[in-house]
């Protein structure tokens, strides 16, 4: 019934014959223009943000080159800047809250799309959604108050004396420290991890379960063995964009990271995110070198994400497909 | 045989069991969150909250009254830039574009969608804050609007895409030209989504702390100017907390609650917008 076009139906000699300032005049034009300007907008300003950061870690790019990243030393004072304990911190809190959340999220998400009734299922994700819109200084607020008072008390102890052994384990419970960062990070992306993981494993067509049902496989087993397996892509991509979130959040882990440059094997000590020291020293930056350091840092940042995010995108979008041509079939 | 049947019964029941847990465990930290917030700050929110400004160090007492005007002025100008490239933004994508531009412009806003909240500030200290040698109400404005486009553009066009074509055809056959069709016939039958995206994304820049630091840096008095430093909530939030005084504490959690309230709240409100449906004609 509906037809694909939507060409303006006065096409023909008339729509030709008409002049550049008729066809002004009755708006199209300038709405076409308009608009146009404002969505070029957006690109440009993508495209200035890129070269800003670019353009603005030029001095340490070319003094320090690579060695930016494989050295340890953050020196305003004689002015060498080292990241490597602020991208150790980074990858090893957002290791931690993945470990931790993947499981979770994925399970949560697992319950959500194949075990509860549909408005249990809707209810709960809403609450999901209201808990991915909690600020992360929230979260922080949280961290610093009540998890890092936890940490310190009851969970360091008790990992101390239960994992003691591992050197991931040991070492003075100050409560902040990679281990706290991890947590509260994970907290923050699990619902990142439910919600497109639930709409990915929803997107898997009826036939799958029902064909693995028939087969004589128990309820787990076809959702574990069949229906896991058939959005494994999207939920890959649920686990980058939690990632690319965790690597970028700053607020949550300044706060509880404990903002010490230094790279230790143990998850209680306290360190750094590039994040962090963003948000700690772009004000202060006292050299230009210094300032410019930060900027490379966001660069990084940047890459990272954006790498991320890209991945994120194309294994959901494709696992979302292929889930409804199957269903089409 | 029937033993093993029994095991992989109970596995079934067992690991389904548990992805209830995780469904539990996840949805219960919400719950914790406002426990909490109410538990800490609902004790310390009170009229002066609202009224006062902050109380000099040392002395207890005082309330956020410069920050809530502060993050109301900060959310206004983001608002300004934030809304309309994304509106007008999301009309040229879903009504007039090509695929090829459509996609170049899609690419972007994801990709500014996806750019760590720091990472934009950054680029509105180095473009609005370095220039004018000044941190300001405007450039924090600035900064959040930023993040506000993607939001905005990318959930508008989806409502507009969601028009049904039948009406676009309806409309021309009466004789509207394009830009008439959409202002009086698509826009507002999408406008209850597009209410849904505004909000939504208001609520997101609402609780942004990180860029807040090097553009509206912070101010302990009533701001004097777009053009001057100024405090506001989350930031406000993120200093108290830090900070080593009990009674700065205690105003962090007032200031929490209400502003986990203000965007829950809104939240709430969006949703609530949306699912009394978007306005399709029936066939």
């Amino acid at each position: 019934m509906a037809t694909t076009t939507t060409t303006v139906p006065s096409a023909g000699p008339v729509a030709g014959s008409r002049s550049f300032l008729s066809r002004l005049r009755q708006g199209d034009e300038i709405a076409h223009i308009i608009t146009f300007l404002f969505a070029v907008s957006v690109v440009l300003v993508t495209l200035l943000l890129v070269f800003d950061l670019w353009q603005g870690s030029a001095l340490p790019r070319h003094k320090f080159g690579f060695n930016f990243f494989r050295t340890s030393v953050w020196d305003p004072i004689f002015d060498h800047f080292g990241a490597l304990p602020f991208i150790y911190g980074t990858l090893v809190t957002a290791a931690v809250s993945l470990v931790i959340a993947v499981p979770l999220g994925i399970g949560a998400a697992i319950f959500l799309a194949e075990l509860a009734p549909a408005r249990v299922s809707d209810t709960l994700e809403f609450f999901i959604d209201l808990l991915a819109a909690v600020p992360s200084v929230i979260y922080g607020l949280l961290g610093v108050f009540i998890v890092v008072p936890l940490m310190r008390q009851y969970i360091q102890p008790a990992l101390k004396h239960s994992l003691g052994f591992l050197p991931l384990f040991q070492g003075p419970a100050y409560g902040v420290g990679f281990l706290t960062a991890g947590i509260v990070l994970a907290i923050m992306v699990i619902p990142y991890i439910i919600s497109v993981s639930r709409e990915v494993l929803l997107s898997v067509p009826r036939d799958q379960r029902e064909a693995a049902l028939s087969l004589g496989a128990t309820r787990w087993e076809s959702t574990w063995k069949v229906v896991v397996p058939f959005a494994r892509g999207g939920i890959l991509g649920s686990i980058f964009l939690a990632l690319a979130r965790a690597l970028g959040e700053t607020m949550a882990v300044t706060m509880v990271i404990g903002n010490t440059p230094a790279i230790s094997a143990s998850l209680f000590s306290s360190g750094y995110s590039i994040a962090a020291v963003i948000a700690n020293e772009l004000t202060e930056a006292t050299s230009n070198l210094h300032y410019q350091s930060l900027i490379e840092l966001g660069l990084v940042l940047f890459l990272l994400t954006f790498v991320l995010n890209g991945l994120a995108r194309l294994l959901i979008v494709a696992t979302s497909q292929r889930g409804a041509g199957m269903g089409n079939a | 045989m029937n033993a093993r049947l029994r095991w992989r019964k109970f596995v079934s029941g067992f690991m389904l069991a548990m992805t209830g847990v995780c469904a539990l465990v996840s949805v219960s930290v919400l719950f914790l969150i406002l426990g909490y917030l109410v538990f800490h700050g609902g004790t310390s929110i009170s009229w002066n909250f609202f009224t006062k400004l902050p109380a000099p160090v040392g002395e207890t007492g005082g309330g956020m009254a410069n920050a809530i005007v502060g993050s109301g002025k900060l959310l206004l100008i983001a608002t300004l830039i934030g809304v309309p490239i994304g509106f007008f933004g999301a009309i040229y994508l879903a009504e007039f574009s090509g695929s090829t531009t459509a996609f170049i412009v899609r690419y972007a806003a994801d990709l500014l969608n996806g750019v760590p909240s720091i990472v934009i500030g950054i680029f509105a200290y180095s473009l609005v804050v370095l220039p004018f040698k000044q941190f300001s109400t405007l450039s924090g404005g600035f900064a959040l609007g930023l993040m506000m486009i993607p939001i905005t553009l990318r959930s508008t066009e989806e409502f507009l895409r969601a028009v049904p074509n039948a009406l676009r055809e309806a409309a021309m056959a009466l004789g509207a030209s394009k830009s008439k069709t959409i202002a009086t016939v698509i826009v507002p039958a999408a406008y209850r989504g597009i209410l849904t995206a505004i909000l939504l994304a208001f609520a997101r820049v609402a609780g942004e702390t990180a860029p807040l630091l090097f553009t509206a840096f912070g101010n302990r008095f009533w701001s004097q100017g777009w053009t001057q430093p100024t405090a506001a909530l989350p930031e406000m939030i993120y200093r108290y907390a830090i900070s080593p005084y009990d009674d700065w504490h205690r105003q962090a959690w007032a200031a929490g609650l209400v502003l986990l309230g203000l965007i829950l709240v809104i939240n709430i409100v969006a949703r609530a917008i949306l699912s009394r449906g978007i306005a399709v004609p029936r066939t």
